[in-house]
């Protein structure tokens, strides 16, 4: 008898252990409504003085409004970027942790997934594609979106036209084109907005500029850089002095593939743009010679040139580039010391973005409303954001403003005003040449040819490799 | 009293299926469903490009077809048996070696808890992070080119990574360093399950303990070594978290450390499970081969 009632326990043990890994996975959720809870109904100051009364209003009606919405608003990002903008320049945010902050009673919720291997797209691909079913606290209210893959969201039903917010034209009519043909999908409709500009320039350091060419002068300098031909030429010079032209051949990539004439695919085909060979060719060259290296960007090798130590001339990268990861923020660091220098380069080009999408079914529309006019049509706070990140801003006026300002410098680029350079190169991009096979191709592209550059293969070698990796991405294409 | 004894025998019995549940739960969630699906995957269209999903369409073994005509397949498998190999010769001679010293009780190694430890301990850290150690170590910039340099051997840095047998041994040598430390506690286990007579018997009859190794500890060891070998043989065809981290998923230089598994992943990004699925499926039963294989060899020599 015994024995049965241990067996029974012993049994029952078992069994209870069993099932308790099930049933406790509400709890996060439950303890995300917390802060809002407990932040009192009164804490909605009044707005950044700097703000205008026009907007104030409106703030405070996207507080209102927002009682019968939602409570938690969940923000799906890939790096601290855009939370850091929110935290230091949007009314009335209120940081709780890294992760989550609130806005009036709403409590803010970020979801930062990193790029690496494609994780943030494969978690936004689920959660959207589940976002029909999830609980409304549980649903995307607002994601971000790069360049390379806006088509692939965009062109879709899970992204909410502005226009569906309440945002009209006249709201966005300072924002420049480009950055509203890139969110804009095949019917037309504009579907997101962004804040920045990425329109590229050449970043070199005024010490090596001095030790080869005896002047550090961002026109003379252009002088050396001003096409392909003649920057090929620079390299030599500044390989005899023991300096590389740029870090890798794939910082000058977006050069080159920026300024193509023809789609990544073509009625299903894969289709290499002429200027892409031109830099295969003169990659090749480069590389060969010692003058630039292979690195994959971002990696350690590629990041030595942010210091003196790492023997480079030069970068290519729009505004975030030197403002946000160039290592600006470390001591010894070029930038930290104010030692590069921006000039236009041999091609205009850009190079990135973010921008902001509402999600279908978002439970906090005029919150999402109120974020997006804030942080991109507020001319007010896009002006702050340029002085105080370096970033270039998505609006036409405060820019060119700013560019004539000359009180206005930037610290890192020793106080050069480059603004006037990037009005200049954002007036000309033409992106009607982005497909939603982009960052696919462009990653492989570059993948395989560093193969090329390496000496592991030869250039059919490379293309072969290519446009494999490509149909394992994008199985419906053909070469 | 009787009937008493019998029913407790009976209900004993259903104690025993009781405790079965955990497993045959645990087992069919996470290992029969799995391999079910994947099988019923193998035979659709059923990839996402984009957002959009296509399929799943019944194609019957177009995907195996397509796998198959594929020559690139049998590069893959060729790098990872030449990885596997690499790592595994060294990993199998050294384990025997270390193998017989802790087990020799003649020797009377001192510290062999701590040494045992510390053999072990490369296996407990992740793969991954093991990976990303090795990726900065031996990086165009990074500490043991600088080493090399600084030392007169090389005078411009040795791109380890994108040179196929240099990129190759590294993966080799990483999963040896793994694994080695496992291995040794197992044939260790076995050696020490060894009738000691016999040893003595052998130092009576005057063997040289060359001779005791090859003679009597090696063939006894049989079992373990044949169980040793196959877990290893599947576990390197199913080679993926240290290439993949150590490359960046891209199997350089020219896909010559490209692995079986990682080229599954790569069909991973489009969601493809029809292709995926078929190539798992032949993994599966590739794996199933080979270890019978090796077990009836290894086994017949024995008689």
């Amino acid at each position: 008898m015994k024995r049965k009632v241990l067996s029974t326990l012993l049994a029952a043990t078992m069994l209870t252990g069993l099932l308790a890994g099930c049933g406790s996975s509400q709890e996060p959720a439950a303890s995300n409504n917390e802060p809002a809870a407990t932040t009192p109904a009164a804490d909605t100051p009044a707005p950044a003085q700097t703000t205008p009364a026009a907007d104030n209003a409106e703030t405070q009606a996207a507080v209102d409004t927002a009682a019968d919405e939602g409570k938690v608003l969940n923000v799906y990002c890939w790096n601290d970027e855009f939370y850091r903008r929110i935290r230091d320049h949007y009314p009335n945010y209120e940081v709780i942790d890294a992760t989550h902050g609130t806005i009036g009673d709403v409590s803010v919720v970020w979801n930062i997934t990193p790029n690496d291997d494609n994780a943030y797209q494969n978690n936004l691909d689920e959660t959207l594609l589940r976002q029909a079913d999830a609980a409304t606290d549980d649903k995307i209210d607002l994601f971000l979106v790069e360049a390379d893959y806006a088509l692939k969201y965009v062109d879709t039903e899970f992204t909410m036209p502005v226009k569906d917010l309440g945002i009209t034209d006249a709201d966005l009519e300072n924002q420049y084109q480009y950055t509203k043909d890139i969110v804009t999908d095949s019917n037309g409709v504009l579907k997101g907005v962004s804040w920045q500009g990425c329109p590229g320039v050449m970043f070199y350091s005024r010490e090596v500029a001095k030790d080869v060419f005896g002047t550090d002068d961002p026109a003379e300098i252009q002088q050396y850089v001003k096409d392909w031909d003649t920057f090929n030429e620079t390299a030599k010079t500044l390989k005899d002095k023991g300096y590389y032209v740029a870090s890798s051949a794939n910082d000058t990539y977006r050069v080159y593939s920026n300024n193509v004439t023809s789609k990544w695919v073509v009625d299903g085909k894969i289709n290499i743009d002429e200027n892409i060979m031109k830099w295969v060719e003169d990659s090749k060259a480069l590389v060969d010679a010692g003058q630039i290296g292979t690195h994959d960007l971002w990696s350690d090798d590629w990041s030595r040139g942010f210091y003196p130590d790492g023997k480079v001339f030069s970068y290519f990268g729009p505004a975030w580039l030197v403002n946000f990861s160039m290592a600006a923020d470390k001591e010894g660091s070029i930038g930290n010391l104010g030692g590069w220098a921006a000039t236009e380069g041999p091609q205009g080009f850009f190079w990135g973005g973010t921008w902001i999408c509402a999600a279908a079914g978002t439970d906090n529309a005029s919150l999402v409303k109120d974020i997006m006019l804030q942080m991109t049509a507020n001319e007010e706070i896009m002006k702050e954001i340029v002085v105080a990140d370096d970033d270039f801003v998505n609006n036409k006026p405060a820019m060119n403003a700013m560019a004539e300002d000359t009180s206005y410098s930037s610290k890192i680029l020793g106080g050069q005003n480059p603004l006037a350079m990037y009005c200049a190169g954002v007036e000309g991009l033409d992106l009607s040449n982005l497909s939603i096979y982009d960052q696919g191709c462009n990653e492989e592209f570059q993948n395989a040819m560093k193969n090329y550059f390496d000496g592991n293969t030869d250039l059919d070698g490379a293309l072969d490799l290519f446009y494999k990796a490509v149909v394992e991405k994008y199985p419906e294409l053909t070469y | 009293m009787k009937s008493r004894k019998q029913s407790k025998v009976v209900s004993y019995n259903k104690w025993g299926y009781i405790f079965l549940i955990p497993f045959i739960v645990v087992y069919i969630i996470f290992q029969m469903i799995p391999l079910v699906t994947t099988v019923i995957n193998s035979f659709y269209e059923n990839y996402r490009s984009g957002l959009t999903q296509i399929g799943p369409n019944f194609i019957g073994f177009k995907n195996y077809a397509t796998i198959l005509q594929n020559a690139d397949l049998w590069t893959y498998a060729k790098n990872t048996l030449i990885m596997w190999v690499m790592g595994f010769v060294p990993q199998i001679l050294v384990s025997l070696l270390l193998g017989a010293w802790f087990s020799n009780p003649s020797l009377r190694l001192k510290g062999q808890r701590f040494f045992k430890t510390v053999i072990y301990l490369p296996n407990l850290i992740m793969a991954s992070a093991f990976a990303m150690l090795f990726f900065t170590l031996f990086s165009n910039s990074g500490p043991v080119n600088s080493i090399l340099m600084q030392a007169g051997f090389i005078s411009e840095p040795f791109k380890f990574l994108s040179n196929t047998w240099s990129a190759r041994s590294l993966v080799a040598f990483m999963n040896f360093l793994m694994w080695f430390g496992n291995t040794t506690i197992l044939l260790m286990a076995g050696m020490m399950g060894i009738d000691t007579s016999l040893f003595e018997a052998a130092e009576v009859d005057g063997a040289t303990s060359t001779q005791v190794f090859f003679k009597i500890t090696l063939p006894l060891l049989r079992p373990i070594l044949v169980y040793v070998m196959i877990t290893s043989l599947i576990g390197g065809l199913q080679m993926f978290d240290v290439p993949q981290i150590l490359t960046n998923g891209t199997g350089d230089p020219m896909r010559s450390t490209m692995t079986l598994i990682m080229y599954l992943n790569k069909h991973l990004f489009s969601k493809n499970y029809g292709m995926a699925g078929a190539l798992s499926v032949l993994l599966f039963i590739v794996t199933g081969i080979l270890s019978m294989f090796v077990y009836k060899a290894t086994n017949r020599n024995q008689e």
